[in-house]
């Protein structure tokens, strides 16, 4: 775990980057940084390798003071991924990816056979291995950042605004592989982002931060879109966030009633349609299991008669809920009443303070 | 002399290699070894010139600006300079010399190691780099090509200047060039001149190759 003490950073020309800024980062999740450029969440991410040091407060790392321990050995048992990958340009990327192993003083041998494990791990092709960097495209080169800072298998995984400078649709790859990654390794991570979105889809927790450096809010992002803390989380956190805040209820509890004759179906059973008196009408589909409720109703909405069609994980009808049916669930998910908890599975509510 | 033609191949023949000192190969031979000496001499002055003009950055703008003052002196002038010195030898000529490869030079390894993007070396430091291994693994490698490109300027630049050095009887092939004024005899003229650009051209293919076998990770970078 990672904890800041009342940590400030204020520099020589008395300009405040963090301020007073008390928090506790969970062991095996992920914790996002966010807020507007100028909030300090790049100063509060480089103060725990001590890429910058804090003016005062504390910062510890499983109880240690990150300040009693000589930085650069810090820095080898804690990965870093930075914007743009900052790969070094004069070594291959099988190379790239052993860093740390030879800074540990590891045979290049097992280094490089580490690094071949991490880049398949990552889902990159290991014929790149021979590569430079500059062959390879942002994307890629993210991914091998990302295998270079796991290379020594380090608990602690700071994350410096590393999608955002790829295209959106490898951003969204990006974060899905981070997510799944994370299902299997379980480290501590820490994520920086201006990307509000970004945060709500990664964070198990979410740190918002405002201009001064001070924390806004700290909270599962299911409590934070239901109840933000002041109208400046309100804001940054923008529009929909009614909407937003079902992608964090499962669909799995949507009542499903068995699927009316009007459903056209292939011999599969595999759904074509809905039976109309002008031939087939449009349809939506959700897979309960692994689905939101954002997408539940999402399915409802596209469906011409306003009920979606659940299927399996083949893609066939399993049964069908109609708009009432949702609406249960909401109604069961509503946001609670001023001063309650939000749901399980999200953080401790908000609060100027950090969860204790 | 107007119907003296410009090569007269008998008398290369007789003088490539008579054994004396003025002989064309030694001639050549003595070029080389007073063009490439400056650019090694100050290749070594360099490296630590230009390391502490970045550690120190004052300390850069009184550096350069002294070097480029040096640069817009004549060669002549600081030849005589340093004849009062070291008199007539070979140390006249490399000392001057040296100092203007020095010009090129430390500009060369500053703006080599200004061009190590900042994101490679945050990511050395967050790594978990120690400064000396940090320079000498990663910035130094990475300002190669920078640092190449001036080393190919002040090559060509002290080939040619060496013949300078004929006025004090020390300038290699630019010997040939007094003896063919003297004698109002374009034969040493012309082979000098093609020697000495020759020279200037298989020192900076060779150091192009070197670029290419050192650095291939910046090849397609480059034409890109």
């Amino acid at each position: 775990m990672i904890t800041f003490e009342d940590v400030t950073k204020r520099y020589r020309d008395g300009t405040v980057a963090v301020a007073d800024l008390s928090l506790e980062v969970p062991t095996g999740a992920i914790t996002v940084f966010v807020g507007p450029s100028g909030c300090g969440k790049t100063t509060s991410l480089r103060m725990i390798n001590r890429m910058i040091d804090a003016t005062s407060g504390r910062i510890t790392l499983d109880g240690q003071d990150v300040r009693e321990i000589d930085p650069p050995t810090l820095r080898r048992g804690i990965g870093y991924v930075i914007q743009q990958a900052g790969l070094f340009p004069h070594r291959k990327i099988v190379d790239n990816v052993a860093t740390v192993p030879y800074l540990l003083g590891w045979s290049k041998r097992k280094a490089r056979a580490r690094a071949m494990d991490l880049l398949e791990l990552v889902g990159l092709d290991p014929g790149l291995a021979g590569r430079y960097p500059f062959q390879l495209s942002g994307g890629q080169q993210q991914r091998v950042g990302v295998a270079r800072a796991l290379a020594a298998d380090p608990p602690v995984l700071l994350m410096d605004e590393p999608f955002s400078a790829v295209d959106p649709i490898v951003r969204a790859s990006l974060q899905d592989e981070l997510l799944r990654l994370q299902s299997e390794l379980r480290k501590t991570i820490v994520f920086v982002t201006h990307d509000i979105d970004e945060a709500v889809k990664l964070g198990d927790t979410v740190a918002v931060m405002r201009v001064g450096g001070r924390l806004a809010q700290m909270a599962g992002p299911a409590t934070l879109l239901t109840e933000p803390a002041d109208d400046f989380v309100r804001e940054f956190l923008g529009r929909d966030r009614g909407i937003r805040r079902l992608s964090f209820i499962s669909a799995k509890e949507v009542r499903l009633r068995p699927a009316p004759s009007d459903l056209a179906t292939d011999e599969d059973g595999r759904p074509l349609g809905w039976r109309t008196a002008n031939g087939l009408a449009a349809y939506g589909t959700f897979t309960p299991e692994t689905d939101s409720l954002r997408a539940a109703l999402d399915a409802a909405l596209l469906s011409a008669n306003g009920t979606a069609v659940a299927v399996d994980e083949e893609g066939r009808v399993r049964g069908v809920a109609g708009r009432d049916a949702i609406d249960e669930l909401l109604a069961e998910y509503a946001p609670p009443a001023s001063g309650g908890s939000g749901e399980g599975s999200s953080g401790d509510g908000s609060s100027e303070e950090a969860p204790a | 002399m107007t119907d003296e033609p410009l090569v007269r191949w008998d008398w290369i023949a007789r003088n490539w290699a008579n054994g004396g000192p003025t002989a064309i190969s030694a001639l050549l031979e003595n070029h080389v070894v007073m063009a490439f000496l400056p650019v090694l001499f100050g290749l070594v002055v360099a490296l630590p010139l230009g390391l502490a003009c970045v550690r120190w950055r004052w300390l850069y703008q009184p550096t350069a600006a002294l070097m480029n003052v040096t640069y817009s002196l004549p060669s002549l002038v600081l030849f005589s300079i340093f004849l009062s010195i070291t008199g007539l030898t070979r140390s006249t000529v490399v000392i001057p010399l040296t100092f203007f490869a020095l010009a090129v030079l430390i500009p060369a390894v500053v703006d080599g190691l200004a061009s190590v993007p900042d994101a490679v070396r945050q990511s050395a430091v967050a790594m978990g780099f120690r400064p000396a291994r940090r320079l000498l693994r990663v910035e130094l490698p990475v300002a190669v090509p920078v640092v190449l490109a001036g080393l190919r300027v002040a090559t060509v630049s002290s080939i040619s200047l060496v013949s300078v050095g004929a006025l004090i009887g020390q300038g290699g092939l630019g010997n040939l060039f007094i003896d063919g004024w003297q004698r109002q005899f374009y034969t040493p003229i012309t082979v000098g001149i093609v020697l000495i650009v020759l020279l200037a051209v298989l020192a900076d293919g060779l150091l192009v190759l070197a670029q290419r076998l050192l650095t291939p990770w910046s090849r397609a970078r480059r034409t890109a």
